[in-house]
């Protein structure tokens, strides 16, 4: 039971292996996050029914501690964008994203999650969650098999080891910063970038401007 | 080519002189009917010439000449080929007549041509956006509109191929990001949709008064797109009346991938791998229905085992979909996840034969235009033969005997969200969900495909009409299934799996078509219209799942809202295939 939480630089006498484990507050504190990592029941298209393949009889999610599917984002820990990220449906994924509770992960299941996919060019597409919301692990595949997503899930608890109790950003002072709520316009609106779309709009109503270097250059000048 | 549609002996033409014409352009079919008469023709095809099953609605945008299209397609619900008719209008006031008073089926697929093509339906009771929100600029289907990160109208694309380079799209926008926005626009005075006319579309029809004519005020809840209930990101508005719904109006697009309008940049058979994420339960009979409708168009057949192979592969499928398909009805009905696990344990055998023989567990792209990808491995026969005839029929078995007398499912199930047959037809529902409602009809029988007519079964048919015989149908279909495999196995002959030399770039020749196949989820149709360019003019996508979900609201009210739950379950939605 104590294998991965004990440090391997104290020896303990071999009689009391199995009940005791000597350890570091970090150790302890990461092995249990990573070994109860439940993630939110939140399936968006076709990756979502090889996340449930991969929660059934065959590959068994449960042996990694994370059978516990929450419908509710206030219970889950982990946010496993499972599938294509729409415009329309951004809003509520953001929105989902805030209301889960620090420490909170996001995986990025798939091609389409991670970078819009075989669907990108579509007009109601976002090419990639992470145009919104930060991502921790990015899981390749179309959909990926359910051993591709192990893997990630994998990474997903390496990656918890190398945190840090006292640098984690949920233990700073101050509330986590929330993500403001995109808003369906034209299309889809990223409150973050209203100077630069009006920026941009403006630029298209006036032709007479279109000598002028466009927003992109500007952009990339700066 | 393309003369699928044969028209019956009753001729529309002499009855209606002055409003119908033959459609004679190159490689159509059926008659144009002018948008004044439309009704009154709809109506004598419906009631005198005996066509009461509306089957797909669509437009089509002849940008070239001008015209904005409606096409129909009806079917006799007691079989036989079916009917086309068209409806041509000026493309800048597009405004046709709505028939969902003669056809109410006919309401989800009016509201997507508007959507998405800016036809606009008069009459139409509650014509509003379906697809994308309130307020989305334009209509995307327009061959006129371009999405952000436009490059060409067709692939493969000159900077790409043969000798392009590769560079992220994103780079090329001023946002990097897929958007774009009206010239002048200013995000200050944008005020966004906020679901007013949706929840005026659910009050007009709930402050009708209660069965006990006083009138009460209904509490109005939304559920989803984020519910553990809708089998995805589907979203329910419903007014209740303590816990009784009274109305219910079904909020989609939460999965729109814009299929069509990257379908008709596709090369054709690009679109095939697109396909399969259609419905991505069954993908092999997506394949399928597509297949056939560009088959239809070039003229071409496969050969003797390839049509067997498609006919064992699509039937797997069908056991595999009915299977998830009844796990997650368990799960519904609150059997958490055990029958689920037994249900994937079987669907994971025959992924395991999918994933051989295509390379792909659920995404398969093995249907060819002329045949199929790649034969069967070694092995492979052998593990279909073990399942269709000693390991499937024992947990169908199983599955029948645990469940179809549990106290709770049939509690949960016998009528409950009952749709009878007459509103079945008129819903232009299909599938498990018309066949549970006593309408014997499906398509392999009614108007064979493929080698359907080779196989004896026989059509799975329920009269109830409630969840429970939605539940009871998909075991039986099941049955069935497996004893088209069983002969279809015995029957595998020798030979090559492909028409000629499979091509990448096929030559198509202009014209239109309808594949249509009997999906595990119900009619399945592709409506492809070539220009004999290397990319579609017009690809839709007829969705049993979209057009089964205009029958919710009525199956829902005057039930609970946990039967509501249920009975979304029955009807067995894809999220993938709903919202496209
Ligand atoms: S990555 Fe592929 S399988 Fe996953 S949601 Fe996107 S299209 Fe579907």
């Amino acid at each position: 039971m104590n294998e991965g939480l004990n440090k391997p630089e104290y020896e303990i006498p071999p009689e009391m292996k199995h009940s005791v484990a000597i350890t570091t507050i970090d150790r302890i504190y990461n092995w249990s996050r990573r070994s109860s990592i439940w993630p939110m029941m939140f399936g968006l298209a076709c990756c979502a029914i090889e996340m449930i393949c991969t929660a059934a009889s065959r590959f068994d999610l449960a042996r990694f501690g994370m059978e516990v599917m929450r419908p509710s984002p206030r219970q889950s820990d982990l946010m496993l964008v499972s599938g294509t990220v729409t415009k329309k449906m951004i809003p509520q994924i953001v929105r989902l994203y805030n209301q889960m509770p620090e420490p909170k992960y996001v995986v990025a299941m798939g091609a389409c999650a991670s970078g819009g996919g075989p669907f990108k060019e579509g007009y109601n597409v976002v090419s990639g969650v992470d145009n919104y919301i930060p991502v921790d692990v990015y899981i390749p595949g179309c959909p990926p098999t359910p051993q591709a997503l192990l893997n990630g899930l994998i990474t997903l608890q390496k990656k918890i080891d190398t945190q840090s109790i006292r640098d984690v950003r949920w233990y700073k002072k101050g509330t986590s910063e929330t993500i403001p709520v995109p808003v369906l316009g034209p299309d889809i609106m990223d409150p973050r970038e209203y100077d630069l779309l009006r920026q941009y709009t403006f630029q298209k109503l006036n032709p007479e401007n279109i000598n002028q270097p466009s927003v992109a250059e500007q952009e990339k000048g700066s | 080519m393309s003369a699928q549609v044969v028209t019956e002996n009753v001729d529309l033409l002499e009855k209606f002189p002055q409003s119908v014409k033959q459609d004679d352009r190159a490689g159509y079919a059926g008659y144009i009917v002018s948008a004044d008469h439309l009704l009154e023709v709809v109506r004598f095809i419906r009631d005198d010439m005996g066509f009461d099953y509306l089957a797909s609605i669509t437009g089509v945008d002849y940008l070239p000449n001008g015209l904005m299209e409606a096409v129909y397609h009806f079917y006799k619900t007691s079989g036989g080929p079916g009917l086309v008719i068209k409806t041509q209008v000026d493309r800048e006031q597009a405004a046709i007549p709505s028939l969902v008073s003669l056809y109410p089926g006919a309401d989800f697929q009016e509201r997507e041509a508007w959507d998405l093509l800016g036809i606009r339906f008069d009459g139409h009771p509650d014509l509003r956006r379906i697809l994308m929100w309130e307020g989305f600029a334009g209509h995307p289907l327009r061959k006129d509109w371009h999405e952000p990160y436009y490059e060409e109208e067709g692939k493969p694309y000159k900077s790409r191929w043969p000798e392009g380079k590769v560079y992220r799209r994103e780079d090329k926008n001023p946002f990097h990001k897929n958007v774009d926005y009206p010239a002048g626009f200013d995000p200050d005075k944008w005020v966004p949709d906020d679901d007013s006319t949706l929840y005026a579309s659910v009050n007009k029809i709930s402050s009708a008064g209660g069965e006990s004519g006083i009138k009460t005020d209904y509490v109005i809840v939304n559920m989803g797109p984020q519910h553990p209930s809708t089998h995805g990101v589907f979203r329910m508005v419903v007014a209740l009346e303590g816990e009784t719904i009274r109305a219910l109006k079904p909020v989609m697009g939460y999965l729109h991938r814009n299929h069509e309008k990257i379908g008709e940049r596709n090369t054709f058979l690009q679109n095939m791998p697109f396909t399969d994420r259609l419905d991505y339960l069954s993908s092999m009979s997506n394949n399928f229905g597509y297949a056939l409708a560009v088959e239809k168009l070039m003229g071409i057949k496969p050969p003797e085992r390839a049509e067997y192979l498609r006919v064992i592969m699509a039937e797997f499928t069908r056991i595999s979909n009915h299977l998830f398909a009844i796990g997650s009805l368990l799960n519904d009905m609150g059997a958490y996840f055990t029958p689920m696990l037994y249900a994937i344990e079987e669907r994971e055998l025959i992924l395991d034969i999918f994933e051989a023989t295509a390379g792909s567990r659920i995404m398969c792209n093995y249907f060819r235009f002329g045949g199929v990808a790649r034969d069967l491995p070694e092995g492979v026969e052998e593990k279909m033969r073990d399942l269709a005839f000693k390991r499937l029929p024992r947990k169908i078995d199983e599955l029948d005997l645990y469940l179809t007398n549990n106290e709770i499912v049939k509690a949960r199930g016998e009528g409950v969200g009952v749709l009878t047959p007459e509103q079945a037809i008129a819903y232009s529902a299909s599938g498990p969900v018309l066949r549970a409602s006593g309408v014997p009809y499906d398509i392999r029988r009614a108007d064979p495909y493929s080698i359907y007519d080779r196989f004896d079964f026989d059509v799975a048919v329920r009269y109830h009409g409630d969840v429970y015989d939605r539940y009871l149908i998909r075991v039986d279909e099941m049955r069935q299934s497996v004893r088209i495999i069983q002969q279809a196995l015995n029957g595998l002959p020798k030979g090559p799996i492909q028409e000629g030399k499979p091509q990448y770039l096929v030559r198509v020749p202009a014209g239109e078509a309808y594949g249509r196949v009997e999906a595990p989820k119900g009619e399945l149709g592709f409506y492809v219209v070539s220009n004999g360019k290397a990319n579609p003019w017009r690809y839709h996508v007829r969705a049993p799942s979209f057009v089964n979900i205009t029958a919710l609201e009525t199956m829902a009210k005057g039930n609970k809202v946990a039967d509501t739950v249920a009975i979304l379950g029955s009807i067995d939605i894809v999220l993938g295939e709903l919202d496209r």
